[in-house]
């Protein structure tokens, strides 16, 4: 009965937890990274094209930026909430949650970059005959590749955060661990998961600036600039919701 | 769409606004909560982050503060600290909580407003002969007036925004409207709660910025 002592006690830290229910917080991390994963490379999609619109026509700018500024501050409990009518108790309210979010911060970001293109490396394509199409993949979004995944980690990051709260219609992978933990106040597992959640994060975190680092190899030799860059787009919207 | 006639007669019905658990009660908890803790953050945060500002030290600290902000959980931090002893205090966790939420931004912002002041106009002034506190007061808070504003709205939105997760953790606000709908299987409520708590973010949003734009110093 010795090691089932921390359970009974309901300490916070309990390695007895960790054996006998692995499966659970494993089962909670793949959910949790399947709804991260998904609701970034949606809001990815969704803001490429609003960025290319909002630049292309100065008019939709405004209202793009403004409306995308307007959904961030709604609380996620209460965006959760709004969309529980369209979609019921499913996967897909906390996804469309998440994109909502990420918006705001993919689209700034992708803006930003897009318009720190420089005018001659333009000009040089166009001249070399490159039709719009071709200038956008191969020349503008190249160089809009840093800013751009800047917004992609700012995003990543605060959607691991944000998953949590999908706990409330019941698909909020470690959320979910943690809101069942409080009702139950089972200790080592608020913690852990909770724990795991930062992990994630981090880990996020870091295999994206691998990637960026390893996509834009022609940065490190100017980083002083692009860092300022990305840090100025970043300072737009500190805040996250919560 | 049931749910929206549904929340709509669930918000103009007068029984849901009354009393212990109705609208204005869990309203005046919410502002309570949320006032007190913008107040108290922002005492915190901003005479720190404007002295590193004017020193010109602890930049890593000030910007590195809000990445870490961004990676913590808000709801895992409030439900961790309602199981500590804490949680036997009532509003102490959530009033906690809140606070911490509040500091990265405000100390982000503020602390970069100070950075981002055009060095030669810091150094026209020194050369003018004003001391460090006129610099201070004249030249560097007037021009990161703007930025420690949006320090101060972010703040203020995502105050207002995890009080309503504290109803998540069984305290009071706004939330609860929209979390107690949920164990009563009541979508209409469910929305109208939501809507409630919508509005509220963002007449809080909007009330930050014109405060902002009447305060500010620089305004003609």
């Amino acid at each position: 009965m010795a090691e089932q002592n921390c359970l009974v006690t309901n300490d916070w830290i309990c390695g007895e937890y960790l054996r006998t229910r692995s499966q659970e917080l494993i089962d909670a991390t793949l959910e949790h990274v399947g709804i991260t994963v998904v609701s970034v490379v949606i809001g990815v999609a969704v803001a490429l094209p609003l960025a290319l619109l909002a630049r292309r026509f100065r008019f939709l700018a405004g209202p793009i930026l403004g409306v995308t500024t307007v959904l961030y501050s709604v609380p996620s409990l209460a965006m959760f909430s709004l969309l529980l009518p369209f979609f019921g108790l499913s996967v897909s309210l906390v996804v469309t949650g998440l994109v909502l979010y990420s918006l705001t911060v993919l689209v700034r970001n992708i803006l930003a970059g897009l318009q720190a293109v420089p005018e001659e490396a333009r000009d040089a394509a166009k001249g070399m005959g490159y039709g719009p199409l071709r200038l956008l993949w191969e020349v503008e979004l190249p160089l809009a590749l840093p800013a751009l995944l800047a917004g992609v980690r700012i995003a990543t990051v605060s959607t691991v955060a944000l998953t949590t709260v999908g706990a409330i219609v019941d698909y909020g992978g470690l959320g979910t661990l943690i809101l069942d933990g409080l009702d139950t106040t089972f200790k080592a597992q608020v913690l852990t998961a909770s724990v795991l959640c930062v992990l994630l994060a981090v880990v996020a975190d870091l295999l994206l600036l691998g990637l960026q680092r390893w996509l834009t190899p022609w940065t490190r030799a100017r980083r002083t600039r692009t860092s300022r860059a990305s840090r100025e787009a970043a300072v737009t919207k500190v805040a996250e919701p919560a | 769409m049931n749910a929206i006639t549904g929340a709509w007669d669930w918000l103009t019905t007068a029984a849901n606004w009354e009393g212990e658990r109705g609208v204005w009660h869990r309203l005046a908890e919410h502002l309570y909560f949320s006032g007190v803790c913008l107040a108290v953050a922002c005492a915190i945060a901003l005479p720190l982050a404007l002295y590193l500002g004017h020193i010109g030290k602890g930049g890593a600290l000030a910007v590195n503060i809000s990445n870490v902000g961004r990676a913590v959980p808000t709801l895992a931090l409030l439900i961790l600290l309602t199981l500590t002893p804490l949680g036997e205090h009532g509003d102490a966790p959530t009033l906690i909580a809140l606070v911490l939420f509040a500091v990265p931004p405000l100390l982000t912002n503020a602390y970069l407003g100070m950075r981002e002041v055009d060095r030669a106009v810091v150094e026209a002034a020194r050369g003018m002969g004003m001391s460090g506190g006129q610099l201070f007061a004249r030249v560097e808070l007037p021009l990161a007036y703007p930025l420690i504003m949006t320090g101060i709205r972010s703040a203020g939105v995502q105050v207002v925004a995890t009080a309503t997760l504290a109803a998540m953790a069984g305290e009071g606000g706004l939330g609860r409207i929209i979390t107690a709908g949920f164990n009563l299987q009541n979508t209409p409520q469910v929305v109208a709660g939501a809507v409630l708590v919508a509005l509220l973010a963002l007449l809080v949003e909007g009330v930050l910025v014109v405060a902002g734009r009447l305060f500010d110093p620089m305004r003609r």
